[in-house]
């Protein structure tokens, strides 16, 4: 070990993978330094070499990729030199990785105290109940917060949620009380108020502990929340590093920036703030632009930007690599996208409602074994939905919001039919629709359709975008094959493509252009009202900024209603006039959008949005976090469904009651116990809502994070 | 986490699978051998000097020679000729058993499968009940019914396969039904064949055509095992099995009229094998979307 190191240096260190017979450079000249007990957060879209560093840094690449230029220093030395045997006995001692999917690093035929055990122990003795490396392992899972430690030291992985099985990884991680704690996108697959617990928990250790973390998200909420330094990767090298707060109140590259200006705000709506989307594509590693790599995308490049690689300038606390930081910092140049057109109209007075589903409930019956069917015992099921009501209104969107398990796509393909409801009634423009998809007349069809998650199962792989998009022409419009396809260029325009991908294959389209096919597809059909199903989620941000505006420039010139589903509540405020809380398969809470997200809330509500993370390090605001699981469908608690879980958990009237339900006026009301007087008082506002109609807030010059969801923790009186 | 744009890869390109066999020396192997004796079935009586029961009693037993390419059987009648047509025969009894159990194994399997409930379970239990019987012993007990004829061998085959076939189909559509792009393809109103036809079928293709490569070269083995036990194609018919049962009581003395039948059926056996190996390769690769 060097004295005075720090504890991890990438020095300009360069990877390649190797494709067949080319090598190419995922990771470029990444210059980073992590100190002891620092929290360092690493963001990037697809493809920006994040993963890829953490690998490299924990000597695991894949086979085919290897450090081309550069050295990686863990406390001075480069351990790439090291013999296995070193690196076992030293470096994964020190070192330890938290990754993104739990599952496959728990042994799934091993109780979870034997696994934990076995890193307290390497040598893998049979330890007696009253072992030390029992004792040890009780107190680990003790300190990641499980509330009965000794059942889950005897559980089997499966056995345990995915934030239980991530808690248990982390401490595993943290048993061996390594210097260096590596997570990669831990909180990426759970729930928002899982992933507030799971922050908490890491943030709570690591300052106990004096370990270093390497955080890696594509998250910029998740990294304001958690770190002290944060690293901005694009196309494989970094473009910004500062401390997290001078970062996200002035970003001093263009990217950074762009990347701040895609993400929508809570209490920004599209009716305030309009997203600017980064245009283009991050460039592929063999086929990167002569200059800087962010030239192509940039809103301020000038003629040098083209002619060179810009150096890592040391910037304020920081580094950047921008040719024109300067300019940037004091306000010279704007590095903000330029805004899009604003095609927002303002809705005023009722609009006639386009669908109506009243008391919607879906049961998936359970299997009964042979025993079962003898002894006569009930019937059992599965309630995904127990009782949703919701109306969509022409040219308006409702959003759909809740965690895991709360029913919402289960509502989805209830409504259009695809899984027919089990009670409950959907009324399209006045007149009643069958449930199951086969008994809708195809103009029922017609009328309403579905996008469904963005993936790469939207399209038929099989298939080109032309023939995907020809179909809903001839079926549901009744048109010839020319006019078919005169139609399928016009609306391959109408989503920003052009006519030239109908020849397309979805393998040569990138995330987002599926994504836009699929909505073109949903369109074809000129429905009346469309469901979107978690149709941005799995869109790196600056794509999914791109189409939220395209949906919502279609709705504006269209007058589509939409269902809009989604578990990230800041893109359902952004995009929503009414927001529709389920929890459990029953509605908490429904209304126009602002009066849903402002006080008085529903519990669930309310913890819902403060486990949101925000964009704005150091925020203050309320700290309410959720205890416990989602309990199981099948057994639904009785009396209301939240009351397991309640932070304002009242007594027995919660649990032996259905709550009423609670108006507040302007068509918005929840289901609660409490009276709304009581919640008034006691809720903080957990953002400033920009009001309708007001000018657009993140178009004024250097000031990053200086929009409407900026301004937290003031509390309304 | 790549979101580039992968290499313009059409899904199917017959050209484009062939070149993919011919990387790997193996498969390469196995596409020549195959090609082979496709090539020696289809030109068949073109190239055989002799008829494969026309008898030269003058050329009784004789070793291989340029007379003789593959030398004469006690009865002078040419081994290669009747080879080649024992290729060609093996080609249709084995190719056409295995054509029919791949029709109505995928028929079956994509309709049962799609539809689930009831018609899935009935299907699947009745193929998993045949399938609880060895296949030789239940062609044994079919052509002990049906009699021994060429179309009771195809009908053994048939049955003997469709299960299996159906199966494979099972696996894949059961994933794919699933799919948001069937569901998309539901959405639209679209009618029952044209989503399995369109949307599901062309999924199934890849293990389907591994699937059939390897029936086939199963019942190549069961036509030649039946024509050996003497209940498939009867004499004086050119079927290497019973070519081979045939030459067993002249192995000192004609050993040729033994070696060369049976060197055709493992040649095929293993060529198909090896083909099949490199399909499921070439055909797997850009399939993971």
């Amino acid at each position: 070990m060097i004295e005075g190191a720090p504890l991890v240096d990438f020095e300009s260190v360069s990877i390649a993978y190797r494709r067949g017979r080319h090598w190419s450079e995922a990771v470029r000249g990444v210059d980073l330094r992590i100190g002891a007990g620092v929290t360092y957060g690493l963001v990037g879209e697809s493809g920006s070499g994040k993963s890829t560093l953490a690998l490299a840094l924990l000597q695991v690449l894949p086979p085919n990729g290897r450090v081309v230029d550069g050295r990686i220093l863990f406390r001075g030395e480069d351990v790439s030199t090291w013999p296995v045997e070193r690196l076992r006995s030293e470096f994964y001692r020190q070192v330890a990785l938290v990754p993104q999917d739990p599952l496959p690093s728990l042994n799934p035929a091993n109780r979870i105290g034997r696994q934990i055990e076995e890193v307290l122990d390497p040598r893998g003795l049979p330890s007696g109940p009253a072992s030390e490396a029992r004792r040890r392992t009780l107190e680990m899972l003790e300190a990641v917060g499980m509330a009965d430690p000794e059942r889950v030291a005897r559980a089997y992985p499966h056995q345990l949620s995915g934030g239980m099985q991530q808690r248990v990884l982390i401490a595993m991680a943290l048993a061996g009380e390594p210097a260096l704690l590596v997570l990669d996108e831990p909180t990426t697959n759970l729930d928002v108020t899982t992933e507030a617990t799971i922050l908490d928990l890491v943030r709570a250790l690591v300052a106990d502990r004096d370990t270093a973390v390497l955080y890696v998200s594509h998250s910029l909420g998740v990294v304001a929340e958690l770190c002290d330094r944060v690293a901005v990767l694009y196309a494989g090298e970094l473009v910004e590093d500062a401390p997290t707060r001078d970062l996200y109140l002035r970003p001093r590259h263009p990217y950074t920036q762009g990347l701040f200006d895609s993400v929508p705000r809570l209490g920004t709506t599209r009716r305030s703030v309009a997203l600017r989307p980064i245009p283009g594509r991050i460039p592929s590693p063999h086929d990167l632009p002569p200059g800087c790599v962010f030239e192509p995308r940039c809103p301020i490049a000038v003629r040098e930007c083209s002619q060179g690689r810009p150096a890592l300038e040391a910037a304020g606390d920081g580094w950047a690599r921008c040719i024109r930081w300067r300019d940037i910092v004091d306000g010279r140049v704007d590095a903000h996208q330029p805004a899009p057109p604003a095609r927002v109209s303002h809705p005023a007075g009722d609009v006639p409602v386009a669908l109506d589903v009243k008391a919607l409930r879906k049961h998936f019956a359970l299997r009964r074994s042979l025993l079962d069917v003898l002894r006569g015992g009930p019937q059992r099921s599965v309630r995904a939905v127990e009782d949703i009501s919701l109306t969509v209104r022409q040219g308006r969107t409702l959003g759909l919001v809740g965690e895991s398990g709360s029913g919402k796509s289960t509502t989805a393909r209830a409504i259009v039919g695809l899984d027919p409801a089990s009670a409950g009634d959907i009324v399209l423009a006045g007149e009643p629709v069958a449930a199951a998809l086969g008994r809708r007349p195809p103009e029922a069809i017609r009328r309403l359709q579905m996008v469904f998650q963005s993936s790469d199962e939207a399209l038929n792989p099989y298939r080109t975008v032309g023939a995907a998009l020809r179909r809903p022409f001839r079926r549901l419009g009744g048109l010839g094959r020319s006019e078919a396809e005169a139609r399928v260029a016009r609306l391959l325009e109408d989503v920003q493509l052009t006519a030239a991908y109908a020849a397309r294959r979805p393998a040569e389209l990138s995330g987002g252009e599926k994504q836009r096919v699929a909505i073109a597809r949903a369109f074809a059909a000129e429905p009346e009202v469309l469901v979107f199903d978690e149709s941005v989620s799995g869109l790196d941000v600056s794509v999914q900024a791109a189409i939220l505006n395209l949906i919502g420039d279609l709705q504006e010139e269209r007058g589509t209603g939409y269902l809009f589903i989604s578990h990230d509540l800041a893109v359902v405020s952004f995009l929503s006039d009414y927001v529709t809380v389920v929890y459990l398969g029953n509605v908490m809470e429904a209304g126009p959008a602002e009066r849903v997200l402002t006080p008085p809330y529903h519990p669930y509500t309310e913890a819902l949005l403060s486990a949101i993370p925000l964009l704005d390090p150091g925020a203050e605001r309320a700290h309410i976090r959720l205890e416990g699981e989602v309990p199981s469908p099948v057994d639904v608690p009785g009396g209301c469904p939240f009351h397991t879980r309640c932070p304002r958990f009242l007594g027995d009237v919660c649990v032996e009651q259905a709550p009423p339900w609670r108006e507040t006026g302007e068509g918005h009301g929840l289901y609660c116990h409490i009276p709304l007087d009581e919640l008034r008082e006691s809720q903080v506002p957990a953002f400033r809502f920009a009001g309708r109609g007001d000018a657009p807030v993140a178009g004024d010059g250097g000031d990053g994070a200086g929009n409407a969801g900026g301004r937290r923790g003031e509390t309304d009186g | 986490m790549t979101d580039s744009v992968s290499a313009t890869r059409r899904p199917w390109r017959w050209l484009a699978v062939v070149r993919g066999l011919y990387v790997r020396p193996s498969s390469a192997l196995g596409a020549s051998l195959v090609a082979l004796f496709v090539l020696l079935a289809v030109l068949g009586p073109l190239v055989t000097p002799y008829g494969p029961i026309e008898q030269t009693f003058s050329d009784r037993s004789q070793p291989p020679s340029l007379h003789h390419l593959l030398g004469t059987d006690h009865l002078g009648r040419d081994v290669f000729s009747r080879v080649v047509a024992g290729d060609r025969d093996i080609f249709l009894l084995a190719g056409s058993g295995t054509l029919v159990a791949v029709l109505v194994g995928t028929l079956v399997g994509l309709l049962a499968t799609y539809r689930g409930g009831w018609v899935e379970e009935v299907s699947y239990r009745f193929f998993d009940s045949l399938l609880a019987v060895p296949a030789l012993l239940l062609a044994l007990l079919l052509l002990g019914s049906l009699g021994p004829s060429r179309t009771s061998v195809l009908a053994v085959i048939a049955v003997a396969y469709t299960p299996i076939v159906a199966r494979v189909v099972r696996s894949v559509v059961l994933d794919t039904k699933t799919k948001e792009y069937v569901l998309a393809a539901r959405m639209q109103g679209e009618s029952l064949a044209f989503i399995l036809g369109r949307e599901v079928f062309p999924s199934v293709l890849p293990a389907l055509a591994v699937e059939a490569a390897l029936r086939f070269s199963y019942a190549i083995f069961l036509v030649a095992s039946l024509g050996f036990l003497g209940v498939g194609v009867q004499p004086p018919n050119p079927d290497w099995g019973l070519m081979v049962s045939e030459a067993r009581d002249f192995v000192y003395l004609t050993p040729w009229t033994l070696i060369f039948p049976a060197l055709g059926i493992s040649l095929l056996v293993v060529g198909v094998n090896l083909l099949a190996d490199g399909l499921k390769r070439v055909l797997q690769v850009g399939e993971s979307a």
